[in-house]
């Protein structure tokens, strides 16, 4: 599969994010000399100094393949992202942010405008002029503009297509390797790429699957806060009370943060199929709760303090409503 | 792509005169198109034989995949619709009926509001057929054998019944003796039949019949699988006794030099050996050995029934033995407890000596009773000269039980009756209501009311021993409003019988997660339908008999026995069943053993594989409700007939008309 | 905000197979009235409610969400319909930390005999929908990221307030 005989191109980029998946593609340690033996990489921001022009100027689908993370947040972001997209052959949403938004897809529970003023003014910001950014200022040379923030961030398929999905914040050094053996392997004829839209890189079912803690028959009559509880390190933490997330997150991760003694806050996304990550967790939770008083169902849910950021921490963008209220309603 | 016929019914004009049909049909076949919508029509009459022939021609000549019938609520012709896509070669569960009648044109005034939300209407249902799959119904073969648990009367008839139709039963009873509570009883309302006289010989039936096989000193410990197709664990609890041996010839218990207080049979009014038959009729006559109280498991030596059996037959070194039985339909006849008297403290039972419960009245009027059917004091000696029988007991009482024992009003005029045969004293009922309604009790109450029984309609406050007259000395005064004269009275009496409430068993609720069946909130089992479904329950092949279902007399529990009985005879008759093919299954590939689910089936249909740790879920045992597939948090159960699909694209068909967008091609 | 005069709600109704499908059966024979508005899904028990479908419904134009069962202790499925109590006391949770009314979404039990009753209640949903007022939240979907957001990144004015 090489191009005009050729090493074939790589690109990566980041958008709305934190920069923790572009570490986590360099924590792959001396597998990355693979991507360098097997590509020629052509744009990645993070890693070499590289020029929109210059990508503008490739030929259509001349980059074999193009790791996208972060979430859709001004229209640089969108931009870059349809230009990638007509320039890659495959476009992989990479990480969380541009999988379901992720973190930065939590600003969509705030009007965009409230997210800018509470970025320039608040408490702990000095800004006594009240200076906020224009999207666009003359000067001399002519007109300068900045990105514009766009209502509600985007997750990378809503804004373009996307070939396949790579989830995790970040995703797991060792699903990347595996990833890349098997371009390469696809390279060299050795394998083939699965159906288009596939998750790559991560299970099939849940984070209970690769979870080593005894679990039973489940009966919560308290959801409490792990750092309240002394933490049985062999029983299924849900069966504790605490709202760990595995049961409805995809596996792929070996079942880190309950392995470490962590609840599962959920990055790896909802399972193959799910539309609504926080649905499911909503009607899971809420099944094994053992009361059917409505009052004392209340008292129990009152052990989950902030419904909306357990279910939705990483999925808001990608959920149904893909934001709150107010973003979408002053947008 | 799917080719789909839309067919709005006119209902003559039940919906023609609110809902412009024909604007409907011509939406559907235009505006639907591009979703595969090949024709639209309306009908007068769909359900009519017309009306149906019109799908049927379409599905044979047009190639429809699918079918959407705009017309009534699918209660009233689901089916209907459904059989004329099957006679037409298309599989019925490729039809979906959707109301425009009970939900739109019987509803609803404005003419274009109610076109307008048919159209919504009928955009639903094409979007949900499109997720249709093929259904066949689930065929379970029945197995011919059939397990009745409990030997009271409701159980024994049920068995009987069952078995002279010729099929196998296993009659299972946790005492050493079948013949439950009525075994107990002296007459019966509103015949006076001798209870034993009517009893026995059905019990003798029960125990000698070649396809009745007795299961008593057992219980049962698990029930696995699903209707036609039980497999069922039960417990022979160890008798000492080798029943293979054993002539019940009644030396042993003779021989045996320990006397123990009998709580169960007797009520606590009589004694038992530790080597029994609960009373001289039991059935089958084999003893049993109570453990706790024979003389050689405390003290190690006695051996007394040992020494003297002629056949031998004794083994104090019996076990348990678990056996398992394979079974088509189960009857469950358990039956009921009576009220704890010791729980209603102004009553002094327990206290007062002469303060009875109606069992111990029971067994002391009793031929075979301790008393030898005498009606006297506890001093053994004296007969009373006034007797107070007090109504509902623990039953309608907010405190207790708020439900009615039904049995108690026809079993204080029975005893009024007794007492006044036998002593010639004054009888008291005091009662809230008199309740009398079914054959030949009325009669009785009447009898009762000319043989000078005392009736006072009141709620007893108080019995006590404190007298404040010279009449009262060394009397039971019974403190009473007689709320027919607004008067209060204190009644001095002798002796004092309490109609203790009918309860459910105190392991019911254990009972009934065995057998994947609920307890209503006062611990009865819950029938599939209160009116016409009494014996059945809400699990396939589980059926309930007698006082398990609520309280009630004899004659009723017989009529529940043998209904039970013929439900389980017609399944085993049909040989197969057909279950409706509503059911949930779990994906394996996607189920990551989470067991969030495996709290939630009352019908014990989920189960958890240890080994492969994934959940299984039995499409028998599922009763279809969903409730599972929407707590998976993997999304690893699918429900067929209601699945995700189906109603997420009905979701989109009905907000069709407002979001101004196609739904996105399937 | 509301223009509340002309706006018409759009209710998705889910209910369960034996008692409220068959309440509102029973409102239709009784010819009892009730608003247009709300439009029904049959389920075979409030047990199979899917948190999902009510995003689904709300995401896709509808204005509120009825849910609807058997009364406790009355389940067809013998205590089903507790665990759609439960999902709905989470679900209204979350909802208000998405910003949307709770009181968009309704749990009605209701009888396989109370037709009155489940008539009764559409007809007061309708109208606590009315005063809420549109949801009309499907416009976010459709929505290109270029046709709308803010032209600077000026605060909004009421937040000018806000000491710095």
């Amino acid at each position: 599969m090489t191009v005009n005989g050729n090493k074939p191109k790589f690109a990566m980029y980041w958008a709305a994010s934190c920069g923790g998946c572009e570490i986590a593609v360099l924590n792959i340690h001396e597998k990355i000399l693979d991507v360098d033996a097997n590509f020629d990489v052509v744009f990645w921001p993070v890693a070499m100094d590289a020029k929109y022009k210059d990508v503008e100027a490739m030929e259509d689908g001349s980059i074999l393949l193009t790791l996208f993370n972060g979430g859709i947040r001004n229209d640089e972001n969108e931009h870059i992202a349809k230009l990638l997209r007509r320039k890659s052959k495959i476009l992989v949403a990479f990480g969380s942010c541009a999988n379901e938004g992720c973190i930065p897809g939590l600003a969509n529970l705030s009007d965009s405008r409230e997210i800018v003023s509470t970025a320039f003014n608040t408490i702990s910001t000095d800004n006594p002029k009240q200076i906020y950014p224009m999207i666009s200022y003359d000067v001399p040379e002519g007109e300068i503009h900045i990105p514009k923030i766009l209502p509600v961030l985007k997750t990378l398929d809503q804004v373009v297509d996307v070939d396949y999905y790579m989830p995790g914040c970040p995703p797991e050094s060792h699903q990347i390797a595996a990833v890349i053996d098997l371009v390469v392997q696809v390279l060299q004829g050795k394998a083939e790429l699965p159906p288009k839209g596939t998750v790559i890189g991560a299970g099939n079912s849940t984070v209970c699957d690769e979870c080593k803690r005894a679990r039973n028959i489940k009966m919560v009559k308290s959801f409490k806060r792990i750092w309240g509880v002394e933490v049985d390190p062999e029983l299924c933490l849900l069966e504790q009370g605490i709202p760990c997330n595995g049961i409805a997150t995809r596996s792929g991760c070996n079942a880190r943060c309950p392995t470490a003694g962590a609840q599962c806050i959920g990055c790896y996304g909802p399972a193959e199929g799910v539309i609504d990550y926080g649905a499911r967790l909503i009607s899971a939770f809420a099944s094994v709760i053992d009361s059917n008083d409505p009052e004392e169902i209340d008292r129990i849910l009152d052990g989950i303090v902030d419904p909306t950021g357990q279910f939705y921490r990483f999925n808001l963008a990608g959920s149904l409503l893909k934001a709150g209220k107010p973003a979408w309603e002053k947008a | 792509m799917e080719k789909i016929g839309v067919y709005v019914c006119h209902c003559g004009t039940n919906i023609a005169g609110t809902v412009d049909v024909q604007e409907v049909a011509e939406w559907a076949a235009a505006r639907l198109k591009h979703r595969g919508v090949v024709v639209g029509r309306e009908y007068k009459f769909m359900c009519s034989s017309l009306g149906q022939e019109l799908i049927e021609k379409d599905i044979k000549e047009l190639g429809l995949t699918r079918v959407v019938v705009a017309a009534c609520s699918p209660h009233l012709h689901e089916n209907t619709f459904r059989t004329a896509c099957k006679r037409a070669g298309l599989n019925p569960y490729l039809c979906e009926l959707v109301s425009i009648r009970e939900q739109v044109s019987w509803v609803h005034t404005d003419k274009d509001m109610a076109t307008a939300k048919a159209m919504a209407v009928v955009s639903g249902g094409v979007e949900r057929v499109l997720h249709h799959e093929a259904l066949e119904p689930l065929k379970v073969s029945i197995h011919p054998d059939t397990l009745v648990v409990g030997g009271g009367i409701a159980g024994i008839q049920a068995a009987l019944e069952i078995a002279d139709a010729g099929y196998k039963v296993y009659l299972v009873e946790r005492e050493p003796s079948i013949g439950g509570h009525m075994a107990q009883f002296d007459k019966t309302f509103p015949t006076l039949d001798c209870a034993a006289c009517i009893l026995t010989p059905k019990m003798v039936q029960a125990g000698t019949h070649p396809n009745i096989e007795l299961l008593t000193w057992s219980e049962v410990e698990k029930v696995d699988g699903y209707v036609g197709n039980f497999s069922v664990t039960i417990r022979k609890k160890s008798r000492y006794v080798k029943t293979d041996l054993c002539t019940g010839c009644g030396i042993c218990w003779e021989k045996c030099p320990k006397k123990v207080v009998d709580d169960v049979f007797e009520a606590g009014m009589g004694t038992r050996k530790a080597i029994y038959t609960p009373f001289a009729q039991a059935v089958p006559r084999y003893p049993v050995i109570d453990r706790a109280n024979c003389t050689y498991y405390i003290k190690g030596t006695c051996k007394a029934c040992e020494k003297f059996c002629p056949t031998s037959a004794i083994d104090f070194n019996q076990e348990d033995e678990i056996i398992t039985v394979n079974v088509g339909n189960i009857v469950l006849a358990t039956g009921y407890e009576t009220f704890d008297a010791h729980r209603m403290a102004q009553y002094g039972y327990g206290r007062l000596p002469n303060v009875l419960t109606s069992i111990e009245f029971e067994r002391m009027c009793n031929a075979s009773g301790p008393t030898n059917g005498e009606i006297l004091l506890r001093d053994g000696k004296s007969k009373p000269k006034a007797v107070g029988i007090v109504h509902c007991v623990g039953s309608r009482d907010k405190n207790y039980n708020e439900y009615c024992s039904v049995i108690c009003c026809m079993q204080g005029l029975k005893f009024a009756h007794l007492v006044h045969e036998r002593t010639g004293a004054e009888v008291y009922n005091f009662y809230i209501d008199m309740r009398t309604p079914f054959k030949g009790y009325e009669e009785f109450y009447q009898r009762v009311l000319e043989e000078g029984t005392h009736f006072i309609r009141g709620k007893v406050a108080e019995i006590n021993d404190a007298p404040r007259t010279p009449e009262e000395q060394g009397k039971l005064i019974a403190q009473v409003e007689d709320t027919l004269v607004g008067v209060q009275m204190r009644i001095p009496l002798d002796m004092v019988i309490l109609s203790v409430a009918l309860e459910p068993r105190h392991d019911a609720k254990e009972t009934a997660k065995r057998f994947g069946l609920s307890c209503s909130a006062d611990g009865w089992f819950i029938e599939k339908h209160p009116k016409l479904d009494p014996v059945a329950t809400m699990t396939e092949g589980i059926l309930i008999a007698g006082c398990v279902q609520g309280p009630k007399d004899i004659p009723a529990s017989v009529a529940q026995g043998a209904a039970a009985a013929a439900r389980a005879l017609g399944k085993i008759h049909a040989k197969e069943i057909a279950l409706e093919p509503v059911r949930a299954s779990v994906i394996e590939e996607k189920c990551s053993g989470c067991r969030i689910c495996n709290g939630l089936c009352p019908f014990n249909a989920i189960s958890f594989h240890e080994e492969r740790m994934v959940t299984e879920i039995n499409a028998a045992l599922c009763q279809g409700c969903g409730t599972c597939v929407a707590a998976c948090p993997a999304g690893a159960i699918t429900g067929t007939g209601f699945s995700n699909e189906q109603i997420f694209a009905q979701i989109e068909g009905l907000l069709l008309l407002n979001v101004g967008e196609e739904p996105v091609p399937a | 905000m509301n223009n509340n005069e002309t706006f018409d709600p759009v209710i998705i109704g889910f209910t369960c197979n034996w008692c409220s499908y068959r309440a509102a059966d029973l409102a239709g024979t009784s010819r009892t009235k009730y608003p247009h508005n709300i439009r029904l899904i049959r389920l075979m028990c409030s047990g199979r409610l899917d948190p999902t479908f009510v995003f689904k419904a709300l995401a896709n134009g509808a204005d509120g969400v009825m849910i609807t069962g058997c009364h406790p202790g009355e389940c067809h499925y013998l205590e089903q319909n507790y665990k759609a109590l439960r999902r709905f006391h989470l679900l209204r949770r979350t909802l208000k930390g998405l910003g949307v009314e709770p009181e968009r979404v309704k749990l009605v039990w209701a009888s396989a005999a109370e037709g009155k009753k489940f008539a009764t209640e559409v007809g007061s949903f309708v109208e606590e929908i009315r005063a809420l007022g549109p949801l009309n939240w499907y416009r976010s979907n459709g929505r290109s990221p270029d046709d709308s957001g803010p032209t600077s990144h000026e605060p909004a004015p009421d937040l000018k307030e806000v000491p710095a």
